[in-house]
């Protein structure tokens, strides 16, 4: 493979603590070298990558997208749903296993990662937590992680029943392997579409009360106290209401191996954005209440947030233009979220760039053990985002490189722009001012 | 990498100056026609759909047949429906509109096309409105965006039912204000309009409750936990929760009966003769608390639940008022689709 220079460039990783003017050295899918500008040793006859006025940055972490791959692919492919991930900054995504069928086999996980997938960045599975995600059978979780599976998880469902969550937790803490949960208690949910409050009512929909998902990360919570001796980890995905977030603050206070990720749209959007029956402003846990909002902002300033994730969630056009109550949960993500989190968190909010950026790699490749990545220390894999931190830019749907378009965030502002994402040291999306 | 919280007591984002990006805009109604919500409607478009409809009715019915000649109506039906599909049907033809009646159970939706093909259908046969009446909140906006023709919302789920409202102002006004047509923000001033029974699933109550807050009526809302959640107050000005039938009515002029919508409980588990003992309207008690009040119900009444046979029947009912007002409000609302915006 050749060898790759990153020349001029502002580097920006928070993990290695790295925060100046640097050259980087790539070659052979790691990073070799980094000197003072203009200081390489080993950098004879490689191509080079000018970063002049840009930021040079670990490749951005996605540990919860869904690419729909096995048996969804009019929704997205592996190939579709990595390409839009590199032109949104990022070099590794952890793909959830609802799909069709359900991930929970050691099979489906290779098969997910063959090079047959066509996959442009790295692509980590997360296997299904219970047999068929059904909530009942635990799966074989040290053959799936001998597959190459970094998690498991149910997600798109609960794992509901106190027994099973207890066991899955017990049986993953003994492989090393984290279980991500979709809280949710299904039983308080049945039949509603959108966050359950004024604004649900006003528009005559059936409400998802807030409590449904704080009463299982209490829940949960607990479990991993009562487990403690085994020190099971558990992640909270998409958090979205005040509650839930306040109990893993309190599990983390209790010294509980507790990690927790926000998505986007859960800490910049409200009910309010469903609007008049808006199908991009539908998504599981819904959009809630500002004071939920609120306690994620709060809590992702605060340090409390472990990664920003996009719960990517690709749907086909036709699928989205119908009645609401009707419409499929889900938005796509993997474009947006390092523009708006840049945009709100940092431009905004006044959150540090490289807290913003570790909220985006470095926390969540830590949090699933994901070695060498999250990171540009030498020796690391050569995952990169260089993006321009000072361009503002309105997204446009249209132009995706997801198969699917279904976002709130059309013609939203975003701010930095990605110019060129390296995966082990290819250039897997340029875009050059 | 994983952080601990660095904070014990977490102020508020709102302490920290945090501004959140803004709320969504609506792009609707397309269709200057259009009657989607009855909050979508100006206290002056009101005025003018309730002069409208006092002139319609008093039209010669063969000029009024010219009105919309040969024009293309298509009403399309995903509910059963007595009173509004007729009317929406009689106030079309007396028009001079040609109509034409797609239901759910005899067209291709039983086939599983969607709303939106079944909707340029329609355009494509040369509909120039369509009247809906949908079992999915908000299937309007939905047929709207999709169509760009002028949609008449006649009831979408549990969310709204405008010309309801609308014919229910008029035999309000019929009642209270003899004579007046053009209303303003004092119209209904001192008036409380009770609402009572199952708001949880009414898009009558919904449509109300958009309605007449805005002509300075005072709206009471009453009903048991199960089918008037609290947050019902919250959704407007104007609005109060009253959980006693008796206190009530007794601050009524108007009292406005609903059904319970069983098709709509999903699972709901109500004790019917409680609820009956509790809230059903019976002779009695309309004469002990609101001898004077107008008993205004949508229908369809189920006698013996939700009210008497006596008090539908009564002299303080105005039922079937309300019925033939919704033949000239939609009149009105009609006109207004095929004539707004120079249209015509």
């Amino acid at each position: 493979m050749t060898a790759l220079v990153i020349k001029g460039g502002h580097l920006l990783d928070p993990a290695a603590g790295v925060d100046g003017l640097k050259d980087i050295l790539l070659k052979d899918g790691h990073v070799v070298e980094i000197a003072g500008a203009g200081k390489l040793k080993q950098a004879n006859g490689a191509e080079v990558v000018d970063a002049t006025g840009l930021t040079v940055a670990p490749g951005l972490v996605d540990i919860h997208v869904h690419l729909r791959e096995p048996g969804q692919g009019y929704k997205e492919t592996i190939a579709t749903g990595t390409a839009a991930a590199a032109a949104g900054g990022f070099t590794t995504v952890a793909a959830m296993p609802n799909t069709r069928p359900v991930n929970d086999s050691p099979e489906i996980t290779r098969w997910m990662q063959s090079s047959e997938r066509g996959a442009c960045v790295r692509v980590f599975p997360i296997a299904a937590a219970t047999r068929g995600s059904k909530g009942e059978a635990i799966n074989d979780y040290a053959a799936l992680k001998a597959a190459g599976a970094v998690a498991v998880s149910d997600d798109g469902l609960p794992i509901l029943k106190d027994g099973t969550m207890r066991e899955a937790l017990a049986a993953a803490a003994r492989v090393g392997l984290t279980v991500i949960q979709h809280a949710e208690d299904t039983r308080m949910t049945a039949g509603g579409s959108m966050n359950a409050g004024p604004v649900a009512f006003k528009l005559g929909l059936r409400g998802m009360p807030a409590e449904a998902e704080t009463s299982i990360v209490e829940r949960d919570i607990r479990l991993v106290s009562e487990l403690r001796e085994a020190r099971p980890h558990l992640h909270v995905a998409h958090t979205s209401t005040a509650g839930a977030m306040a109990a893993v603050r309190q599990a983390r206070r209790n010294g509980l191996r507790v990690t927790c990720e926000v998505a986007p749209h859960h800490f910049l959007l409200t009910d309010e954005h469903v609007g008049l029956y808006n199908t991009h402003a539908k998504m599981c846990p819904p959009l809630r209440s500002a004071a939920d909002r609120d306690a994620m902002i709060e809590a992702i300033l605060d340090g409390v947030v472990d990664a920003i994730a996009t719960d990517h969630a690709p749907h086909a056009v036709h699928e989205k233009e119908v009645e609401f109550e009707n419409a499929p949960n889900g938005i796509t993500g993997l474009e947006t979220a390092l523009g708006l989190s840049l945009y709100w968190l940092h431009k905004e909010w006044k959150m540090p760039m490289g807290r913003v950026l570790s909220l985006l790699s470095a926390q969540p490749a830590a949090l699933l053990g994901l070695k060498g990545r999250g990171t540009l220390a030498v020796g690391s894999f050569a995952d990169v985002v260089i993006f321009d931190p000072k361009a503002e830019w309105s997204y446009r749907a249209r132009e995706t490189k997801s198969k699917s378009r279904n976002t709130p965030f059309d013609g939203w502002t975003m701010l930095g722009r990605v110019r060129w994402t390296i995966s082990e040291g290819r250039v897997v999306y340029s875009n050059p001012a | 990498m994983l952080r601990r919280t660095p904070s014990m007591n977490p102020t508020p984002a709102a302490r920290r100056a945090i501004h959140p990006p803004p709320g969504p805009t609506s792009p609707f109604p397309y269709q200057p026609g259009s009657l989607l919500s009855a909050g979508d409607l100006s206290l002056a478009e009101i005025s003018q759909i309730l002069s409208r409809a006092r002139f319609l009715e008093h039209e010669d019915p063969l000029k009024r047949d010219r009105i919309l000649s040969k024009r293309k109506i298509a009403l399309l039906f995903y509910e059963s429906s007595t009173r509004t599909r007729t009317s929406f049907e009689l106030a079309a033809k007396a028009l001079g509109a040609d109509t034409t009646l797609v239901s759910s159970l005899s067209s291709s939706i039983e086939k599983g096309e969607s709303l939106k093909d079944t909707g340029l259908t329609l355009r494509a046969l040369g509909a120039e409105a369509i009247i809906l009446r949908h079992n999915s909140s908000g299937a309007p906006w939905l047929l709207e965006a999709e169509t760009r023709l002028p949609v008449l919302n006649a009831g979408d789920g549990m969310h709204e039912h405008p010309t309801q409202a609308l014919l229910d102002l008029r035999t309000m006004l019929t009642h209270l204000r003899p004579g007046v047509t053009a209303v303003d923000a004092e119209t209904l001033a001192g008036v409380t309009v009770t609402i009572v029974g199952d708001i949880m699933h009414s898009r009558v109550a919904r449509s109300n409750m958009m309605l007449l807050p805005r002509l300075g009526a005072r709206v009471v809302l009453c009903g048991p936990r199960e089918l008037l959640p609290e947050v019902a107050g919250l959704v407007g000005p104007g609005m109060i929760l009253e959980r006693n039938f008796d206190s009530a009515l007794h601050q009524s002029q108007v009292v406005m009966m609903l059904r319970i919508q069983g098709e709509r409980l999903a699972g709901l588990q109500l004790d019917l003769e409680e609820y009956k003992a509790n809230y059903q309207l019976t002779g009695p008690r309309l004469a002990a608390h609101a001898p004077k009040a107008v008993v205004m119900h949508p229908g369809p009444i189920i006698r013996g639940m939700e009210v008497t046979a006596g008090v539908a029947d009564g002299v303080q009912s105005v039922i079937l008022e309300q019925v033939t007002n919704g033949v000239a409000i939609r009149m009105a609302v009609v006109e207004r689709a095929l004539t707004a915006g120079g249209a015509a």
